[in-house]
């Protein structure tokens, strides 16, 4: 299966190598295959099953486990509200519904043109603004009905394009540097290191004398 | 002396607006730490920590020093950071990852170095996309710089370090969930035992998972030395600890103070730290250690923060988490939201677990929503006895990890300490506070 573009091919297999066990780079491949399509498409969890040496179901059995991972399509923008603890208690319940209103759809769908997905999102570790608001994993801080309607004419309008990549785009920096460090390698330089030390420790003892 | 007088140790930095930068790092000792740590055996490092009994800042608050010291010897053995934070109410290590990845990695690397593992794995819950690549870029100048990668600051000592986003799932925070999501699995924790991945943990090698604020304290641990830590705080509660408070506080925030000799009403009412309750009304209830802590009435509010002090009074200080509710908050409502996140992140392996917080999350909507029956306060008891047998603290379990028994907390302390405002929904057919 050729699925993915080449450039995102050859960051998938930069990531494969990072780890011990080729399917450790589950997640942050099927991350790069949402970068590429904005959702992961059953294209992209075939070639990754092959990538990683598993079958396409057990991509696809990882995948639904994880919120982030979304094996059907949503919008450009996925703006997630949340309403546990801190922000019900800043009266997130209250934006949600709003937010519902305004769009025109229920939490967890996608607006008939295709630009915004609604979330009703669990905690996002952002409670000392509430009700915190993501959209595509960028915190917008809290918000009130009325500044929420800002930020989505904010949105649809793309003056957030900068800051807020189309949906799937988690990580725009790159790892620069090489890859893992070869472990035969590290262990010769741990064992003259070790040898080093212990040189040193007798040498201070000889100072003590 | 002041409680907001304490040293900063892990938000030293973070006044500053470019805190996250390599160069305002090294303009303010960064790598300094690592440097002295590298002139110290590994020995020598570690006990330093132990020396400073920094209990680990994640949630169960287990002696840094003794999980290092249970590390099997192997030659393949693997540091991974925990940074997966989704505990309800905890944004500190956020705040830590985001305004200061350099001090992170520097802890990292401490600690890699004193344990001598062969590869590190920073893992960061998906949600922080800022922060994933906030720390990307500082581990791109730290190599840069020399301080990551073969022949760190020409010590000999090599080591890779590699950023793992997660996915959106909470229970990834639990340490063996966490290595399973980390091996390109759903987040399933492991049954246990063996009941530390020291002994088995990633590809089952042996592994540390620490946490991020954990880590962040190691600079300033190996520079000024484990003793002048555990000089601060009292007890067992050595240094000082960040917090996350939210709610309905004036000034919600991350807050670093001395452990035990800060109350939590020092912590809501100090004019630097929560400034007091909004609309100047009084407390009712908090939350202490995040969402799975039951909960104490006012009058704990003097109460120290500190691990063994509120476990004694039959809580916890958790994930570093305080959320405050003042007297107009329904507390049907919070705990029904509470218990509605336990039913939606339970990860389904374990039958009380998944089907008890459906079914307490049912009979809690109804309650609020008005079509409750005054026996559903005993059947919420019920259920939560079949999850965690006594509905002790600490609690028992009959699940593979802690999700679990850390469902009944809010509804538990709810019936016990609100019981009036349960049997209030039903008998008036809805919540009085709508």
């Amino acid at each position: 299966v050729t699925h993915l573009r080449p450039d995102v091919r050859a960051r998938a297999e930069e990531l494969v190598a990072l780890y011990p066990e080729r399917r450790s780079a589950m997640i942050p491949v099927c991350h790069l295959a949402q970068e590429q399509d904005g959702w992961l498409r059953p294209e992209a969890m075939e070639e990754i099953a092959e990538l990683l040496g598993v079958t396409p179901a057990e991509v696809r059995g990882t995948a639904t486990f994880y919120d982030m991972l979304h094996t059907e399509p949503v919008g450009t923008y996925v703006v997630s509200i949340c309403t546990n603890i801190a922000c019900l208690l800043g009266g997130a319940l209250e934006l949600l519904e709003h937010a519902e209103d305004r769009l025109g759809v229920r939490a967890g769908s996608t607006t008939a043109d295709g630009a915004l997905t609604l979330e009703e999102a669990e905690c996002l570790a952002g409670c000392d603004q509430v009700p915190c608001v993501q959209v595509n994993h960028r915190y917008m801080g809290g918000h009130t009905p009325e500044s929420f309607d800002r930020l989505v004419d904010e949105l649809r309008a793309g003056t957030l394009a900068d800051t807020v990549p189309p949906h799937g785009t988690l990580v725009r920096v790159r790892r620069s540097v090489g890859l893992a460090a070869d472990r035969a390698e590290v262990a010769r330089e741990r064992a003259a290191m070790a040898e080093q030390q212990a040189a040193r420790a007798s040498a201070g003892q000889k100072d003590g004398h | 002396m002041a409680v907001t007088d304490a040293p900063r140790i892990v938000t030293a930095r973070i006044g500053h607006e470019d805190s996250y930068t390599l160069e305002r790092s090294l303009a303010t000792g960064g790598y300094e730490g690592l440097r002295k740590a590298l002139t110290m055996t590994p020995e020598a490092v570690a006990a330093e920590v132990d020396t400073a009994s920094l209990l680990g800042r994640g949630g169960a608050g287990f002696p840094a020093g003794r999980k290092w010291s249970m590390l099997r010897k192997d030659p393949v053995t693997y540091l991974v950071v925990n940074g997966d934070e989704s505990e309800p109410a905890t944004f500190k290590d956020h705040l830590l990852i985001e305004r200061d990845p350099h001090q992170l990695i520097e802890g990292v690397l401490i600690a890699a170095y004193a344990l001598q593992v062969s590869q590190v794995f920073i893992y960061l819950r998906g949600e922080f996309a800022l922060g994933l690549e906030r720390v990307q870029q500082a581990l791109n100048d730290a190599y840069a710089y020399g301080a990551v990668g073969s022949d760190v600051f020409g010590s000999g000592f090599s080591i890779d370090v590699v950023v793992h986003p997660g996915a959106g799932a909470y229970i990834c925070g639990e340490e063996t969930a966490l290595l399973e999501s980390l091996e390109g699995k759903r987040g399933f924790p492991r049954i246990k035992p063996p009941y530390f991945p020291a002994s088995i943990g990633l590809y089952g090698q042996p592994t540390v998972v620490n946490n991020v604020e954990t880590m962040s304290n190691l600079p300033w641990i190996v520079l000024h030395g484990g003793a002048a830590f555990a000089a601060l705080g009292g007890g067992r509660s050595t240094g000082t600890r960040l917090f996350a408070l939210s709610g309905h506080v004036q000034r919600p925030g991350t807050y670093e103070v001395e452990m035990v000799k800060t109350t939590f009403r020092d912590m809501i009412y100090d004019p630097a730290l929560g400034g007091g309750v909004r609309r100047g009304r009084d407390v009712k209830a908090i939350i202490p250690g995040g969402v799975s802590a039951p909960w104490f009435g006012p009058d704990r509010l003097d109460l120290p923060l500190g691990q063994d002090e509120v476990g004694e009074a039959g809580s916890m200080l958790g994930s570093g988490a305080i959320t405050v509710m003042d007297t107009a908050t329904c507390m049907v409502r919070a705990a029904w939201r509470i218990t509605k996140f336990f039913a939606r992140e339970s990860c389904g392996q374990c039958t009380p677990c998944r089907e008890g917080s459906g079914w307490l999350e049912r009979v809690l909507c109804r309650i609020e929503l008005g079509g409750g029956r005054e026996e559903d306060l005993d059947l919420l008891l019920d259920v939560s006895d079949n999850i965690s047998p006594g509905l002790e603290w600490p609690p028992q379990q009959t699940t593979i990890c802690v999700l679990g028994p850390s469902i009944p907390s809010s509804i538990h302390s709810g019936i016990e300490m609100f019981r009036d405002e349960f049997l209030l929904h039903v008998k008036e057919g809805g919540c009085p506070f709508a």
